[in-house]
């Protein structure tokens, strides 16, 4: 228990503003904030005062600071040779409050950018971003589905974790560059035995809590998946599906991109440039001569649900989905994550039934 | 904002010099590239680079030389798009931005020491003639080689004097056919699944090698199996767009496997089973 204490440091509610003043003066700080109503974003923020801590996952996940919608790696000038040369930015800033769903998230993009062949843009930037995260005591809305891929309690990740226990929170010092953030601002104090205890049975009731949403356990969830490629489901979603890619976009794991190139009016300097892009779209997996290997919208629906819950799971040992929810919250037509996991249990247990009987 | 020039990023491309162009066909032209600092390019038959027109965009070309040329190497373009139109706009002494080889190619010591099948349909053959070469200058290292190619009419016919070249040539079995043809035409007409009933081949030693249109494949593929080649004995090749070739950007992403990294070359039985695949 004393070896615990030692981890752990406390933030009385009244310091919270001043410590992030504080913080704001060591480095750029990024935090939620709200966006009317019900909305919130990721923002520079130069004080505590337009901090939203109770909030439910922004528009844009975090992965917005780790890979850039748009993102230079290249620029070229064009005259007597071409000459090019490789770019990147990086800035470094602090993430203020970041859900347990979204610190898995970038573990997964970690997971991406780190296999071979790395991605060094990604890679470069990463270590200039300090992450500081926040535990949800309670389901942020009916959309989240963090308890079956067990994303409601914090798995690393982060350089501090803040907990909210009423008067003060709780924080998890998890890194140096945490300890250094914690012996700079001046703002904390030392843990006692009965904070932990605390922290302890809040862990306790969130058990209670957070429950599995689905009727299925979660490692039978690929299984599932593997014999669910024809399934009537995927039709069903693809007959809604507009095609947006707004699921895709708001994802936290989701992390294709398309390659373009911005030329200069007279054509003599250039830059290469990524973006995200979406398998949603229609030219997504098109090639030469015109033949689409997912042409219709329910192929595309299903191959992002496969890349959530079958294809990670045998290359990364893991699902791609952190249950944050905004899949379901931005989608225009409805198409809901939990919902079509639902119907594909559904439709496996009622087929189990049939060949039963 | 802090701007890093990073050395190490795998987007960088080094700059080649095209030295010699040559027009093949209406829409096909055959490019010869080496790089500017004298490097060579070091990639095996089957793999890919990614090519650069700078101001217009980056594409997957596959490289239809052998690596037996240290020097320099060919790519065979189609002018399908964007960038292929543009590169069909250069000539000898031109710049192009090339990173690279991707993929995995031909599996050369599976393939050694047996009998080969090589299917060509159209421009199939730009990649294919990449493993053709490296086997006609290693010629002892393989068993009987077949090689039957098949193409929309002979005025689409890629790389003609060497395709007359395979045809006298003693220790290769050549044949080929078009879809359609003038009547001054002497050879065979007919899709590319009439010539494979007629070759004399052992199946237990034959390694079938096809790479052709998407279409293609099925049919090709149901011939090679009624001539009682093995599944693991058939090996594709498959063309995507792609972006990155690093595994990342997903635009060639079937089912759990990425193309660029996984392929473009697949054992038949380690993908039948895949819907996207074909």
């Amino acid at each position: 228990m004393k070896e615990l204490q030692y981890q752990y440091a406390l933030l009385k509610k009244e310091n919270l503003e001043g410590f992030v003043n504080r913080l704001s003066g060591m480095r750029k700080v990024m935090a939620p904030v709200a966006k009317g109503y019900n909305n919130f974003a990721f923002e520079e923020v130069h004080s505590g005062k337009g901090i939203t801590l109770n909030y439910v996952p922004t528009i844009l996940p975090p992965k917005k600071y780790f890979m850039p919608q748009h993102e230079t790696l290249l620029r070229y000038q064009i005259g007597k040779g071409i000459q090019v040369e490789t770019v990147m930015d990086s800035e470094p800033m602090v993430l203020f409050g970041i859900h347990t769903c979204d610190l898995a998230g970038i573990q997964c993009l970690n997971a991406v950018f780190s296999e071979r062949p790395k991605d060094y843009n990604y890679l470069t930037r990463k270590p200039d971003i300090l992450i500081i995260g926040l535990e949800c005591n309670n389901y942020c809305d009916e959309h989240a589905s963090c308890g079956l891929v067990n994303a409601n309690l914090p798995n690393g990740g982060y350089d501090l974790f803040f907990t909210d226990l009423g008067d003060y929170f709780i924080v998890h010092v998890n890194t140096q560059a945490g300890e250094e953030i914690v012996a700079a601002t001046k703002s904390f104090e030392p843990s006692e035995k009965a904070n932990l205890y605390e922290l302890m049975e809040l862990r306790e009731s969130k058990r209670k809590i957070f429950k599995n949403e689905v009727p299925l356990a979660p490692r039978h969830i690929p299984e599932l998946f593997e014999g669910a490629f024809e399934s009537k489901v995927w039709a069903e979603v693809g007959e809604r599906c507009l095609a947006c890619g707004n699921c895709t976009n708001v994802c936290p794991t989701c992390y294709c991109f398309d390659i373009r190139e911005q030329v200069s009016l007279d054509a003599k300097s250039g830059n290469r440039y990524r973006m995200w892009y979406s398998c949603q779209l229609e030219p997504f997996a098109k090639v030469a001569g015109g033949v689409n290997f997912r042409q219709t919208r329910a192929a595309r629906q299903r191959h992002r649900y496969y890349r959530k819950f079958k294809y990670p799971v045998l290359k990364f040992s893991r699902f791609f989905c952190t249950g944050c929810g905004r899949c379901s919250r931005t989608c225009m037509a409805d198409i809901r994550l939990k919902d079509t996991l639902n119907a594909l249990i559904k439709e496996k247990t009622t087929k189990l039934w049939r060949d039963w009987e | 904002m802090e701007r890093l020039g990073i050395k190490e990023t795998k987007f960088a491309v080094k700059i080649a010099k095209i030295l010699k162009t040559r027009r093949m066909t209406e829409h096909e032209k055959l490019f010869e590239l080496a790089f500017e600092d004298g490097d060579g390019l070091d990639y095996e038959p089957g793999q890919f680079i990614m090519i650069s027109v700078f101001g217009i965009g980056e594409i997957p070309i596959s490289l239809t030389s052998a690596p037996t040329n240290r020097l320099s190497f060919e790519i065979c373009v189609r002018a399908v798009g964007k960038v292929t139109d543009a590169l069909h706009k250069l000539e000898a002494g031109d710049l192009v931005g090339i990173r690279g080889p991707y993929g995995k190619g031909f599996p050369i010591r599976l393939l050694e020491g047996n009998d080969l099948l090589i299917i060509a349909g159209g421009l199939g053959i730009a990649p294919l003639r990449s493993l053709i070469n490296y086997v006609l200058v290693n010629r002892r290292d393989f068993g009987k080689v077949h090689i039957l190619l098949g193409c929309k009419s002979p005025q689409d016919m890629l790389f003609v004097d060497e395709l007359e070249n395979w045809n006298q040539r003693m220790d290769v079995h050549y044949k080929c056919t078009v879809d359609k043809a003038a009547p001054d035409w002497a050879g065979n007409v007919g899709v590319i699944t009439t010539l494979i009933p007629g070759v004399d081949l052992e199946p237990e030693r034959t390694f079938a090698v096809v790479v052709g249109p998407p279409v293609m494949y099925k049919f090709v593929i149901r011939e090679l199996l009624a001539k009682n080649i093995p599944e693991r004995h058939i090996l594709v090749s498959f063309e995507r767009h792609m972006k990155c070739g690093l595994g990342k950007c997903g635009r060639c992403q079937m089912q759990n496997l990425y193309v660029c990294q996984d392929g473009p070359v697949f054992n038949y039985d380690d993908i039948k089973h895949l819907s996207e695949a074909l």
